[in-house]
């Protein structure tokens, strides 16, 4: 069984529906760590040693957190700059991440149709989200696409947020147990629905 | 004297005996006590006699009770509870009496069967809120629909003494008039008896409004406790006799006056004192109902009275289910509202004695009634106990997902201690929606805040009765910002010993105080100055030149090395010499590390904004 990290950031969490519920939906699959970081450095005092210490003990390491401005909260940009060291993220002698998962779950305000070449953002998901495939590379990590949950602005009926959450649970699941077939799943625009590349062996 | 200490050795201890095997057993305080009133009654062990004096004396324990019922009932609570006051309490008074009447006039003349009817409607103030309370249903919606009803029949008491005399058809033995030991108002006219009654209430409120403050901050200033008692003490019993000299009820006055006070920063100070006073008044007024229970009259005439004491229950019992739907309380709630007021009440004591007095029962009459009200009494805390029992079974849950949101007004906090840094505690929680009780033990700081709008008690809050008043029983935290390291201790060990659930949050005076305090094993220690020492060197270094963003990177790291290394410092503190040894090391240590960290820091932000990979 493959042990997953979920590195959780959400400024607000009070106002927050969706992301809080995706959480609870795995916060206590085996297995599983979530490690919010607003609430553990509110400062913004990341403890280095810490965070590269959870990301060593883990297989999977997920972003989990609100689409804001095409990007990330702030703590997690802060957590790219402090954490990813240079001879240990990445550069010759830096392997630390090497071989491991890496995706986002992100939760966006508009909708889907928003996302698209003809939409209103004029990108997809998959390419507003290249800097993290391509830090993914440098620190070569196995990229996949994002987890998404779009349309949270115009609010999601509770049963929505049921669906998004059971899938999100499954999905955590599947991959904890190498159930899915990464190398299709890279191909695909979003991890969701990933129940059609289940490994056929 | 002897006599008088061995009959009250003889209440405490048997007291001391009922109550903690009664509470054993799940029955309540109260039935504790009317158990051990049979048991050392006449009809007991005869181990006392004067039950009836006792009886008047200790019912003054009611009075006290509804003071401080009136001190929890700000007025504006008072005026939002008006609806159920008049609504169900008139209501149940009005249709009980009707009922009871319609019973009793098959029997009896109207007159008396009225009178009958009146006095049996008033329900038991006292073993009802003792119980209530006891069992935590106060704030329940049957607790609050019990507590309208029982303030209304208080209320109601005043012009039922007014009228039962005008029912007289028998000839009066005795004389008649109330015995005042001031003046006798009845000898005046009746519009100066208007008069004088309605001044009375207005010097009431008006003394309770603005007399009583000044008054108590300067006793407060004193610093002498018992005085404060007999202060707390004198003003209830003053309000009291006020209220009997003019011929309403003594309950009313005090009630009246602790509602008055309700508003007031010694409002918890006076609960503390007053309450142990209340106990032990009622307890042993509880034990002289069981004592006065007529065994010889009960066995003589005794299907006459299982059927009184049943068609009591019985018609009270249903006009209250009545009530209850009507006034649309819901389903759940209804037996218990139903139960809690179904029995006779002390007014009935006192009432029948009027109705003797003045001619409008015969003994024969009361006599059996009373038998029956008593009884009655005593079966109140048994049916609570029969509902607790039959209502634990259908204890289904609501399916419905509960929200973990919790509500910033919804967390209790005591702040202990008002002064420099309690003051900005306070308005930072405040500001955030978080409402504290303040303690704080002086009265001057006190009255000038309260002006402010802040919520705030007098009293030392090294108290255990005044954190109990505050509500440390049921609050989450304790914020404590005393400027004594001693009394701050005091303190700690006080809410650690009997809330335990209570977090604790503490100031320190010093490294030295903070380490008193994690003897003390208190997690959450924060020493008054550090803050601001960091503060003041980050401005400092600010108007060197230094990058303000380094600076407070540098403010950051040192704070939390210095955290972390207190742990240590604390296990060799006792040994004073390694102490020094090791706090210079830590020294040397510190100043390693921040280098290190900084240039840590430096490294990875140069690293992560210049981007610059040697590999590519």
């Amino acid at each position: 069984m493959k042990k997953i990290l979920i590195n959780f950031a959400h400024p607000a969490k009070s106002r927050s529906n969706i992301n809080i519920a995706l959480r609870n939906a795995v916060e206590n699959i085996e297995h599983v760590t979530v490690n919010d970081l607003y609430a553990n450095y509110p400062d913004f005092m990341i403890d280095i040693k810490r965070e590269q210490a959870l990301c060593e003990a883990h297989d999977i390491i997920i972003f989990q957190h609100p689409f804001y401005w095409y990007s990330t909260p702030a703590i997690m940009k802060e957590w790219l700059d402090l954490v990813l060291e240079h001879g240990w993220a990445y550069g010759t002698e830096g392997k630390a991440l090497a071989g491991k998962v890496f995706f986002q779950a992100i939760t966006t305000g508009g909708d889907a149709s928003n996302y698209q070449k003809d939409g209103y953002n004029e990108f997809t998901l998959k390419e507003l989200t290249a800097p993290y495939r391509a830090t993914a590379k440098l620190c070569r990590l196995t990229w996949l696409p994002p987890f998404v949950v779009t349309g949270v602005h115009q609010g999601l009926e509770p049963e929505e947020i049921q669906s998004y959450s059971a899938e999100y649970k499954r999905t955590l699941i599947a991959l904890r147990d190498s159930l899915l077939d990464l190398e299709v799943l890279t191909q695909q625009e979003t991890l969701n629905n990933n129940h059609l590349v289940s490994r056929s062996e | 004297m002897e006599a008088f200490l061995l009959q009250l050795f003889i209440f405490l201890a048997a007291a001391a005996i009922s109550v903690p095997i009664a509470k054993k057993l799940g029955l309540g305080s109260v039935l504790g006590y009317l158990m051990a009133g049979i048991v050392i009654g006449p009809f007991g062990a005869a181990l006392i006699h004067d039950v009836e004096a006792i009886m008047h004396f200790t019912e003054f324990g009611v009075v006290m009770m509804l003071f401080l019922v009136g001190l929890e009932l700000k007025p504006s609570l008072l005026w939002q509870l008006r609806t159920p006051i008049l609504g169900f309490g008139g209501a149940q008074v009005l249709i009980s009496s009707v009922f009871i009447w319609g019973v009793a006039v098959v029997f009896l003349p109207w007159q008396q069967a009225l009178a009958i009817g009146l006095i049996l409607s008033l329900s038991s103030t006292a073993i009802v809120l003792q119980t209530l309370q006891e069992k935590g249903k106060m704030k329940t919606e049957a607790g609050q629909s019990v507590f309208a009803v029982l303030l209304f029949q208080d209320l109601a008491v005043i012009p039922m003494l007014a009228i039962l005399p005008l029912l007289a058809t028998l000839t009066i033995s005795g004389g008649a008039h109330h015995d005042s030991v001031l003046f006798d108002i009845s000898t005046l006219p009746n519009y100066i008896q208007i008069l004088v009654t309605i001044s009375a209430i207005v010097f009431v409120l008006m003394t309770g409004k603005f007399a009583c403050r000044p008054i108590f901050r300067t006793i407060a200033n004193t610093g002498v406790r018992e005085i404060f008692v007999a202060a707390a003490l004198g003003l209830v019993i003053g309000t009291s006799l006020l209220m009997m000299t003019v011929g309403l009820s003594p309950a009313l006055g005090a009630f009246l006056a602790g509602v008055v006070l309700a508003d007031s920063e010694f409002r918890h100070e006076l609960e503390s004192d007053i309450e142990p006073f209340k106990g032990l008044l009622l307890g042993i007024f509880f034990i002289s109902i069981g004592a006065s229970l007529n065994f010889t009259l009960i066995s003589d005439s005794f299907l006459l009275i299982l059927g009184l004491t049943c068609g009591l229950i019985a018609i009270k019992g249903l006009v209250l289910l009545l009530v209850s739907v009507v006034f649309k309380i819901s389903k759940q709630e209804r037996p218990l509202f139903a139960i809690a007021l179904a029995q006779g009440g002390e007014f009935a004591f006192v009432l029948f004695q009027l109705t003797k007095t003045s001619g409008v029962l015969s003994i024969e009459v009361i006599e059996p009634l009373i038998s029956a009200v008593a009884i009655s009494m005593f079966l109140a805390p048994v049916m609570f106990v029969i509902h607790e029992k039959m209502s634990h079974k259908p204890n289904k849950k609501p399916v419905e997902a509960s929200k973990d949101v919790i509500e910033k007004g919804d967390h209790k906090v005591i702040l202990a201690g008002f002064g420099r840094l309690g003051t900005d505690i306070g308005r930072f929680l405040i500001s955030a929606g978080i409402k504290p009780v303040i303690l704080d033990h002086d009265a001057n700081n006190v009255s000038l805040l309260r002006k402010l709008g802040f919520e705030v008690y007098y009293g030392d809050a090294t108290r255990l009765d005044l954190l109990e008043s505050a509500g440390a029983a049921t609050a989450e935290l304790l914020v404590i910002t005393l400027g004594d390291t001693e009394s701050a201790k005091q303190l700690v060990a006080l809410a650690k010993k009997h809330y335990p659930q209570l977090k604790i949050v503490v100031n320190a005076h010093d490294r030295e105080a903070a380490f008193e305090f994690m003897d003390l094993e208190i997690e959450h220690i924060y020493r008054e100055t550090l803050g601001t020492a960091l503060n003041m060197g980050q401005a400092a270094m600010k108007q060197l030149g230094v990058d303000p963003y380094e600076v407070h990177r540098l403010k950051q790291i040192f704070y939390k090395k210095d955290v972390e290394m207190m742990p240590e410092l604390y296990k060799l503190r006792c040994e004073e010499e390694k102490y020094i040894v090791l706090y210079q090391k830590h020294h040397e240590r510190l100043e390693e590390l921040m280098k290190l960290d900084h240039n840590e820091n430096l490294m990875a932000l140069d690293k992560a904004w210049t981007a610059k990979n040697p590999e590519l």
